[in-house]
């Protein structure tokens, strides 16, 4: 009923669609940061959308199953190995009681997902298993030898696909911007030089934010900005002027001017762009 | 009032003080409470906004809510919480002399003021609280500390706020109590909603100087306070 972890990897965590609806007591809506991979993998495996996954950092991860499951692994392209055999990616696997399911390095984008038949079933806080890093809610990340419970059931047959269509990890980011709420904030240069400018994915970024390299934004209103509500997206512009788009782990209130944001269906692609990936925004007025 | 969009599905609605801030949010609360709101995933008060997410029409409800006549809010609306305190803060010293008061006077003053939690956001749990007079306004600390601990009450600018774990924080500690702020396990989790009041009296028993609430009104559900007698 358990799997054990037998190689944590970078980062790797427990998720689920998260905790949305919870924003006004500050705790951030988390969930897997690719959403469409964390939803493949389980319908791969016949689970709801709600099962959780493991979501791993970079450098993939390795679990021994305690029973038979039937597991899917997606997300960033990566080698799976069944005790040591190749085994597909992005299809279901069936695994014996006893197998060691290896998830290697991602050979490019950044998180893969891995589904199990029944989901993992750690304990939910607000009705989510998804670990939120920005407030320390949910499963602690992984570490070796900790042992997690498997859900025991299976809702509906594995889904046998043939091809699974699936975009490769962006070599390039290309980010729509819908303008505001506080654009009116910065110059118009700095628009500019948003909307012509090559942005870089920076080595700090992670589940609460895609930090960027680049031209600083200026600012036109200099005065402190009262703390406001932010969604998930909003591309939140801090004193030293480098935007970061802010992610499903990102703080539920701010106090630095959002210029725009990013709509969600743009944001699994910005989940995938390892640090030094090119990004460019393409700003559009609201309606 | 003003409606700013927010990517495709937000709306940030922007006002002119506290107390219409206050009053949006309780009307939109009821608004949703009666149906009579669009299906809405969020709704996050914050200093001078309201943030709606998960709007299926954005735009229709910003013509619908900007020049809507919003009731003031009646100074008694929302629970009453107390929390007992220890005001035994570290920056007890610096608070005084920013009041130019001696230091046992903080905790009079502060447990005399009547509390509403504005908003949160900080932490799970975490409230900032408005009311004290704005003579009582501090700057936060020039030096954030890299731990304060769980339970610490503290000001900074128009707020008081209790940390409800143990984090890196700028603002002034006066005293420490023992309610838990937030519990998962808990129903709700979090002690602070925004439009809740808050008192605060000093732990040992003594009620605050102004003899107000001498109803003792203790009786709000605030259970987590056993052991919270003084030092």
């Amino acid at each position: 009923m358990t799997l054990t972890v037998v190689h944590a990897g970078l980062l790797t965590t427990v998720q689920d669609l998260g905790r949305p609806g919870h924003a006004h007591l500050g705790v951030p809506r988390s969930g897997a940061l690719d959403r469409p991979a964390h939803r493949l993998a389980n319908l791969l495996v016949g689970n709801p959308a709600e099962a959780a996954t493991l979501e791993t950092t970079v450098l993939g991860c390795a679990v021994r199953v305690h029973r038979a499951v039937v597991a899917a692994v997606t997300g960033a392209p990566c080698a799976v190995r069944v005790d040591g055999r190749p085994a597909a990616w992005g299809a279901p696997v069936r695994l014996a009681a006893g197998s060691l399911l290896e998830v290697g390095a991602a050979t490019c984008g950044v998180r893969s997902y891995l589904a199990f038949s029944g989901g993992i079933g750690a304990e939910t806080v607000l009705g989510s298993r998804s670990t939120d890093l920005l407030s320390g809610l949910g499963p602690a990340p992984l570490a070796r030898s900790d042992r997690l419970p498997l859900g025991g059931e299976r809702l509906r047959p594995p889904a046998e696909a043939d091809v699974v269509p699936w975009p490769a990890p962006p070599r390039r980011l290309v980010l729509p911007l819908v303008l505001g709420p506080r654009d009116d904030w910065f110059t118009a240069a700095a628009v500019t030089t948003l909307a012509r400018c090559d942005y870089r994915v920076s080595t700090a970024s992670n589940r609460i934010g895609l930090r960027l390299g680049g031209p600083p934004l200026e600012r036109l209103v200099e005065r402190e900005l009262p703390s406001e509500g932010m969604v998930l997206g909003a591309v939140q512009v801090p004193p030293n002027g480098r935007p970061v788009v802010f992610l499903a782990d990102h703080p539920t209130t701010g106090g630095y001017p959002v210029i725009g944001v990013v709509p969600a269906a743009a944001l699994p692609a910005a989940a995938q762009a390892p640090a030094g990936t090119p990004v460019r925004f393409v700003p559009q007025r609201a309606g | 009032m003003r409606a700013l969009p927010v990517g495709l599905d937000a709306l940030l609605i922007e006002l002119d003080s506290p107390q219409e801030t206050a009053a949006l949010h309780a009307e939109l609360l009821r608004l949703r409470a009666a149906s009579r709101l669009p299906p809405v995933r969020e709704i996050v008060p914050a200093a001078r906004t309201v943030l709606l997410d998960g709007l299926d029409d954005p735009r229709g409800l910003a013509r619908e809510l900007v020049g809507r006549r919003v009731p003031p809010l009646p100074p008694t609306a929302g629970e009453v919480i107390t929390i007992p305190v220890r005001y035994d803060g570290e920056d007890l010293s610096t608070v005084a002399a920013l009041w130019g008061v001696r230091e046992e006077e903080v905790a009079h003053i502060h447990s005399a003021a009547h509390y509403r939690v504005a908003f949160g956001g900080f932490a799970p749990g975490f409230g900032y609280l408005t009311g004290l007079g704005e003579q009582y306004h501090v700057p936060r600390r020039a030096v954030p500390r890299t731990a304060v601990p769980a339970g610490s009450i503290a000001l900074a600018g128009a707020y008081t706020g209790i940390y409800p774990r143990s984090s890196p924080g700028g603002w002034q500690l006066i005293g420490s109590t023992d309610a838990v702020l937030w519990d998962p396990g808990r129903e709700p989790a979090a002690l602070f909603a925004p439009g809740a009041r808050v008192r605060f009296v000093i732990a040992g028993g003594r009620e605050p100087a102004d003899g107000s609430d001498a109803d003792g009104s203790d009786a709000d559900g605030s259970a987590d306070t056993e052991g919270a007698a003084g030092r």
